[in-house]
């Protein structure tokens, strides 16, 4: 039904566990549901841009978003990544098997009206700015998450 | 009554459904929509996406290894 509703926490910034997430929120657009993704700690790293962003941060902020992936497209595997090898081996194995890329799966789900919420006290404790973050990316907090999930009748933590 | 016709082989779930839910969009009820799908877990979907949003499944036929799903908006 149109008016269903599901949220997805996105704590994960894991490829396969964010691949499924956005699996799901596309598959439930499709269904025509109101999908809302809320991205908090790991997850919020999916959303960053992959391209480094000027901003002046302090030391442990700087450290912070050096250390972590820049992006949906570093994004590595959570078992088997091995250094980087099991990683590059499954993103050409979904290639050749026609699924999109992750970062491809992010944009379509933004095409397809779901709605993308940052966590603003995971982004302050990790020292990500909004400037660093993909277009079309709203910004709240817990309550913001509560009152999308009340009206969901599906609610998954990825 | 219009009737389309969607070429989803290849594409992965849920690409297929992605695809009938843009087209269904833009259909008037009563029309019919065609999807060529190759994912064998289509079968199943295409029953629930149709319970779910309302519309009314025709036809579904697998033929080597491509399944084609006819549905009425509606």
């Amino acid at each position: 039904m149109a008016d269903d509703k599901k949220t997805i926490i996105v704590f994960s910034g894991d490829l396969d566990k964010a691949m499924a997430a956005m699996i799901i929120a596309r598959g439930a657009a499709a269904m025509g549901n109101e999908v809302t993704l809320f991205f908090t700690f790991w997850g919020l790293n999916l959303l960053r841009k992959p391209e480094s962003v000027p901003i002046q941060k302090g030391f442990l902020e700087a450290m912070f978003g050096w250390m972590m992936p820049r992006g949906a497209r570093k994004a590595a595997l959570s078992k088997m990544h091995m250094g980087g090898m099991g990683t590059a081996m499954m993103q050409h194995v979904m290639k050749t098997k026609n699924v999109p890329t992750l970062e491809e799966m992010i944009r379509e789900a933004q095409e397809f009206g779901v709605t993308f919420i940052a966590c603003t006290m995971s982004m302050d404790v990790m020292g990500i700015k909004p400037e660093e973050l993909i277009d079309g990316v709203e910004f709240g907090g817990v309550a913001t998450y509560l009152g999308s999930a009340d009206e969901a009748n599906v609610n998954l933590f990825i | 009554m219009a009737e389309y016709r969607i070429n989803a082989r290849g594409l992965q779930c849920p690409g297929p459904i992605m695809q009938l839910f843009t087209q269904m969009k833009s259909a008037e009820p009563g029309d019919l929509v065609m999807i060529e799908v190759t994912d064998v877990g289509f079968k199943k979907d295409i029953e629930a996406w149709c319970r779910k949003t309302k519309n009314t499944l025709v036809s579904l036929i697998e033929n080597d290894g491509v399944i084609t799903a006819q549905v009425r908006k509606g």
